[in-house]
């Protein structure tokens, strides 16, 4: 089974899940006065879920057929071909952008900015350490200065340690 | 009119709004040129910076200035490297890169320059046209009417999403609606959805939807596939010289100008066909009209052949704002991108915005003016300087978009958590660009699901129940095309496949 025929699984499922929540939890919390209301909270959910397994059948099944299938490109992405690709540089960068979400508050912009900046390129295969510093650094401090002097957003500058 | 116009231009010629535009285009024409970062993913991270201006006028204005700076851009890389860095721009391609292989690239820039900006200012002519007229009709539509015509515009978008994708597009379509439930809604006043969790209370960020939708993806396969962004690494700029073109060749070019302003315009306008479509449209018509020696020249480093395209985007870029500055629906999904930046300003685009503020729908149209022009003064001569861009090592850009990503996200909402929900989203948005889902649905009907339900709930409320769709003649009719616009793709598909199958029993 193709990915896109997955995904339309996983769709349907959840739009099953998402209308039992509707069908079956949400109309008990609702108080008498607004019963006598012909539209619900839960009565867009309800439409949307039926709809959704609708649709995902139909994606499911195969029913619309493309007229014709062209092969991609070379440089366009496929999955089949996922294992040629830097699947590796692409899921440690996700992971650091996730560990770059985490650690913005208790280190402080200016230090996980660096940080991040420099391990991506990192990751990239970037090995001129000093010029990846400098640009790291610049980078940090300049979006912080527009940012924070510019905008007037607050961003902590600093870690916990330093009382930023 | 005449009145609005005025208050359009004092507010649009302000230093402060002209310096605003100037950056909007030059920060557009910049990125827009960049391989992988399309116009929706710059404007979604400018919508911090936008929302701080806190004049929504302004803000639209920066924004307006992006978008056309960034079809912009798209176009000088299509015409230096055949690197489209937007869609946009791909049949911009078709004649520019070979005249800029014969050594002509300063001209067909100049020429590229000169369409985009007839183009656009013919499109915003249009608009000051068109527009009020449309408004004045759309204040006669009730909430059951705005309903219909949501519907209508969702299901346009799924139907020209292409042959084959219709299903796929309303999957998204209504994955978007479903995300749009998720929080306290402003009718009900009762959280759904948020499974428990504090963080799903105020709902799902649009912001952060539109990054992981647009954004993270194209970085992501920027990361996994080199080649992608391989041709601007190795092509480089050449130099650029000779940036005049003969009074011969503006004479050829003149009537494709003035056809494909007109036309590029009213695709535009059209739920779901942008700029994309327009382009190649124009293309292909041209070709079709050209005779001769003319029409051989397509393809060859044709003046009509880049003049038609490069027209056609861009008033199509300006008659997509009709949908959206008279019925506050977004045809597309940069303009959802942008309706979503005037709701978080507290502006409600629609039929009465030319008449409770005057200022933010003249000043838009006036600086669309402005905005060309400082694309065909000020940007034409920094081409040369501005395309070194695309000499940026990929190991120093990409980590520099994935961080404006999520500094966009992070700057709005000031909220780690948020961060994790984009990655989460960007991973799946990923998945779904892999399998040929179209996400630009996704955006739109995540951004006009709450006023959807608003509509059909304030419907059902006046009529007790769904009698308006009967009593409201507008409406069924609305709902009927609507039907229509999703059947037909697939009973002319089948149709075709029929008689295609009949031929070759017949053999």
């Amino acid at each position: 089974m193709a990915l896109d025929r997955w995904i339309a699984l996983v769709f349907v499922t959840f739009c099953c899940a998402y209308g039992y929540l509707a069908f079956a939890t949400m109309d008990q919390l609702l108080p008498p006065f607004m019963q006598r209301n012909p539209v619900w909270p839960s009565t867009f959910p309800k439409v949307l879920a039926i709809l959704g397994v609708i649709v995902g059948l139909v994606v499911l099944f195969g029913l619309e057929k493309p007229d014709s299938q062209s092969e991609p490109s070379a440089t366009d992405i496929n999955y089949r071909r996922l294992h040629e690709y830097k699947l590796g540089q692409a899921l440690m960068l996700l992971g650091l952008m996730a560990l770059y979400a985490l650690s913005l508050r208790p280190m402080g912009f200016l230090l996980s900015t660096t940080v991040f900046l420099m391990a991506g390129s990192a990751i990239l295969g970037e090995r001129r350490w000093v010029i990846m510093f400098a640009v790291s650094a610049v980078a940090a401090g300049s979006v912080w200065y527009l940012v924070q002097q510019v905008l007037g957003i607050f961003l902590r500058p600093l870690p916990f340690f330093l009382g930023g | 009119m005449l009145e609005g116009i005025l208050i359009g231009l004092s507010a649009a010629f302000s230093i402060q709004n002209i310096l605003v535009v100037i950056a909007g285009c030059l920060i557009g024409t910049f990125v827009g040129m960049l391989p992988g970062l399309g116009p929706m993913s710059i404007i979604a991270i400018m919508i911090p910076v936008a929302i701080t201006l806190g004049d929504p006028a302004a803000a639209l204005i920066l924004l307006a200035g992006v978008y056309y700076g960034a079809i912009f851009g798209g176009s000088t890389s299509s015409i230096l490297l055949n690197a489209p860095g937007v869609a946009g721009t791909v049949a911009t391609s078709f004649d520019g890169y070979p005249m800029a292989r014969k050594g002509q690239a300063g001209k067909a820039l100049t020429i590229a320059a000169v369409a985009s900006f007839s183009g656009g200012v013919i499109g915003a002519i249009l608009l000051m046209v068109f527009a009020p007229a449309l408004s004045s009709v759309a204040l006669l539509f009730h909430s059951a009417e705005y309903f219909a015509l949501m519907v209508v515009g969702l299901s346009a978008i799924a139907a020209f999403a292409g042959t084959g994708q219709v299903a796929k597009a309303l999957m998204m379509t209504v994955l978007g609606l479903i995300l749009a439930t998720v929080g306290e809604g402003a009718l009900f006043n009762m959280p759904r959805f948020t499974l428990g969790m504090m963080d799903l209370q105020s709902g799902i960020s649009f912001i952060t939807l539109a990054m992981a939708m647009f954004a993270l993806p194209e970085a992501l396969f920027l990361v996994l596939n080199p080649a992608r962004g391989s041709a601007a690494q190795s092509g480089g700029a050449g130099k650029i010289t000779g940036l005049r073109f003969s009074r011969a060749e503006a004479k050829a070019m003149a009537p494709v100008i003035g056809r494909q302003s007109v036309q590029g315009f009213f695709i535009g306008v059209l739920p779901g066909a942008g700029a994309t479509i327009a382009s190649f449209l124009g293309y292909a018509v041209e070709r079709n009209i050209a005779k001769g020696e003319d029409q051989a020249e397509f393809g060859k480093g044709s003046v009509k052949g880049l003049a038609a395209p490069e027209t056609a985007n861009n008033a199509a870029c300006t008659g997509s704002f009709v949908p959206l500055l008279t019925l506050g629906i977004p045809g597309s999904g940069t303009t959802a991108i942008l309706l979503g930046a005037l709701i978080a300003l507290n502006v409600t685009p629609g039929p009465r915005l030319m008449t409770d503020t005057p200022e933010v729908f003249w000043t838009v149209i006036i600086s669309m003016f402005i905005g060309n022009l400082v694309l065909l003064v000020l940007n034409l001569p920094l081409i040369p300087y501005i395309a070194k861009v695309l000499a940026i090592p990929r190991n120093y850009l990409i980590p520099f978009i994935l961080f404006f990503t999520l500094m966009g996200a992070y700057i709005g909402q000031n909220n780690a958590t948020e961060l994790l929900i984009l990655v989460g989203f960007g991973v799946v948005a990923t998945i779904l660009r892999f399998a040929d889902y179209p996400l630009a649905p996704l955006l739109i009907g995540f951004i006009l699901g709450t006023m959807l339900e608003d509509n059909f709930a304030r419907s059902m409320q006046l009529y007790q129940g769904l009698d308006f769709i009967i009593e409201r003649p507008m409406t069924l009719a609305l709902l009927v095309l609507a039907a229509l616009l999703v059947l037909l793709p697939s009973y002319r598909a089948r149709r075709a496949r029929k008689r295609a199958e009949g031929v070759a029993d017949g053999d």
